[in-house]
């Protein structure tokens, strides 16, 4: 089998060119004691896998791998759970082929 | 706040804002279009099939010299269970034509040069700037929008949103509502590039003919969804997507599905040896007729995936967005023309000359497809794929047993997996939504 295949999903955002908002992120997952079911199903569902279970029980976001698809706004935007934007002008995810 | 007044403001620059900018600008209109990305197609995402007659419209020599990756003379559709496909093939060396019905594309290539086109017709094009917001005046009235850029208010007399299937503007402005998680699909999808003759060779091409496949099956796990797999030059787009709220109840990830997909013994052999060199992700509207929001409004239109305007039973969508974004632009060009201002009522246009073309025919023929789909998705997806495959195998194998006593076996595998009724019932439902 091909090396390239079957990758984690860390490596085939390795393939993709960022211009990263250092300090900006433009996801924020609100403070919670305890995460909604909203949130925790977004442990999955991120394409990038940008959300992960912090060692104190919480869901956190790292989004310097988004590419922008908009599921964890589609999914936790309306309950309060995360506060989504789009990155600034130019910055994020820059496909060359999309 | 840019002094700057300008007839229209659009943004995105995708394939629905594109269109609009082209056509308002080619009528004379002072037009600013708005986009985020680094240039046009640097955020977007598509399979991609183009449709050369929605694009026709618009840049009539669009041949010349737009990238085009290959059109096609083959579509193939199979059903899969975890071994095998069964599928259907319609080639035709008709598709050998002059002048191409369909082509495969890449995104982010096409969209710098429709761009181009947009620009030379006397555009302003500012890219790198987000649109944070509508202005509205008193009466609530939309006369333009504030960007992330420092003094970055700029008013124009409409604007027009070509945001996406995301757009964030109309849904804060509350013009709209944000897609709900059963109403979109998410789509994930990477660039496999081989050799050009290694493609020709593996899906039986000669020069620039080319091949597209959809998939449905067990590869969803039995969501509602599809995998694809388009032929270009010199790579290969293979994706797959299901809708947002499969993926949250169910718990797969989007990565796993397409790593099943490729696994598949169908499947590895077409990509093995590839070279990935992207992977994107993206939001597709499912909501069909039913989920089309309001069109227009005071002062502002909304085209393309922003307004849901997308055919999944078909896949198409990049030229419903061109075509929505053609109409509302002819449409805001007849209303200035006669000197009258972009209210409602004036604007309703846009609406009566969608509603006579494809567009809405076609989405308001499959107005009860995405429900269906959706209820019925374990049904669609996952059992009948399986008893099909089951079915074929039977039919196909050669073991001595007689063919009564299969075909038998083939019948009761359907009734005892969904009883007579329930399949009866299915169809039904299907042929009724079809309709
Ligand atoms: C995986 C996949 C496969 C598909 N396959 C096909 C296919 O084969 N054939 C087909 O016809 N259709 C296909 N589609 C559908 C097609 O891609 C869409 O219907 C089409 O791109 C919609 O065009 P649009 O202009 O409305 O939106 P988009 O093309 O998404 O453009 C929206 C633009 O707006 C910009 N934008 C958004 N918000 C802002 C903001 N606030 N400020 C500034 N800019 C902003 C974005 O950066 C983007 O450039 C597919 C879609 C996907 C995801
Ligand atoms: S927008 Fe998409 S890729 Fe980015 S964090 Fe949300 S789900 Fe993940």
């Amino acid at each position: 089998m091909p090396i390239e295949l079957f990758t984690r999903v860390e490596d085939k955002l390795f393939n993709n060119r960022y211009l990263v908002d250092t300090g900006r992120p433009h996801i924020k997952v609100r403070p919670h004691a305890k995460p909604s079911p909203q949130l925790l199903s977004m442990l999955k569902a991120c394409p990038a896998r940008c959300y992960e279970l912090s060692e104190d029980g919480q869901v956190e976001a790292t989004v310097d791998g988004c590419i922008e698809c908009g599921t964890c706004r589609i999914i936790c935007e309306e309950s309060g759970d995360i506060e989504w934007s789009y990155p600034r002008g130019g910055y994020g995810v820059l496909f060359k082929f999309g | 706040m840019i002094e700057e007044r300008f007839d229209a403001i659009v943004v995105g620059a995708g394939m629905a804002g594109n269109a609009a900018a082209l056509t308002m600008a080619e009528g004379g209109m002072k037009v600013l279009q708005l986009e985020r990305g680094e240039y046009s197609g640097s955020k977007n995402v598509q399979g991609a099939i183009l449709y050369a007659d929605m694009l026709e419209k618009l840049v009539p020599d669009f041949r010349e010299d737009a990238p085009l990756e290959r059109h096609l003379v083959e579509q193939r559709f199979w059903m899969m269970d975890d071994r095998s496909h069964t599928g259907l093939h319609y080639r035709s060396e008709d598709f050998n034509e002059e002048k191409p019905n369909r082509y495969t594309i890449i995104r982010a290539q096409f969209d710098k040069w429709f761009s181009q086109k947009v620009r030379e017709a006397g555009a302003t094009v500012l890219c790198e700037t987000t649109v944070t917001d509508l202005v509205r005046d008193d009466s609530g009235k939309v006369i333009g929008v504030k960007t992330d850029r420092r003094d970055g208010e700029i008013h124009g007399d409409i604007v027009v949103l070509a945001e996406g299937v995301n757009g964030m503007l109309g849904t804060r402005a509350g013009l709209r509502e944000r897609p709900k998680p059963e109403k979109v699909a998410l789509a994930v999808k990477e660039m496999h590039f081989l050799p050009r003759e290694t493609i020709e060779a593996r899906f039986n091409l000669r020069g620039d003919e080319g091949v597209v496949i959809e998939a449905v099956g067990t590869i969803s796990r039995g969501m509602t969804g599809m995998g694809f797999i388009y032929a270009n030059k010199e790579c290969i787009s293979l994706g797959i997507g299901c809708l947002v709220a499969d993926f949250q109840r169910t718990g797969e990830t989007p990565y796993g599905l397409l790593d099943r997909f490729k696994r598949h013994p169908s499947v590895a052999p077409l990509i093995e040896g590839s070279e990935v060199k992207e992977y994107s992700a993206h939001l597709i509207p499912e909501g069909g007729f039913k989920a089309i929001p309001q069109l227009y409004g005071k002062g502002w239109v909304v085209i393309g995936d922003a307004a849901q305007l997308n055919n999944t039973i078909h896949r198409e969508g990049s030229n419903l967005a061109m075509t929505s974004g053609r109409i509302a632009a002819e449409a805001i060009l007849k209303i200035k023309s006669r000197a009258q201002p972009m209210i409602p009522q004036n604007l309703a246009l846009y609406k009566k000359m969608l509603d006579e073309s494809f567009v809405i025919k076609d989405l308001r023929k499959y107005k009860d497809m995405p429900a269906l789909m959706h209820t019925r998705s374990q049904n669609f997806f996952l059992t009948y794929p399986q008893l099909v495959s089951k079915a074929m195998q039977n039919f196909v194998r050669v073991d001595g047993t007689p063919k009564i006593d299969k075909e038998k076996l083939t019948l009761k595998s359907f009734t005892n997996a969904r009883s007579r009724s329930g399949l009866f019932g299915d169809a039904f439902r299907l042929v009724r939504a079809w309709r």
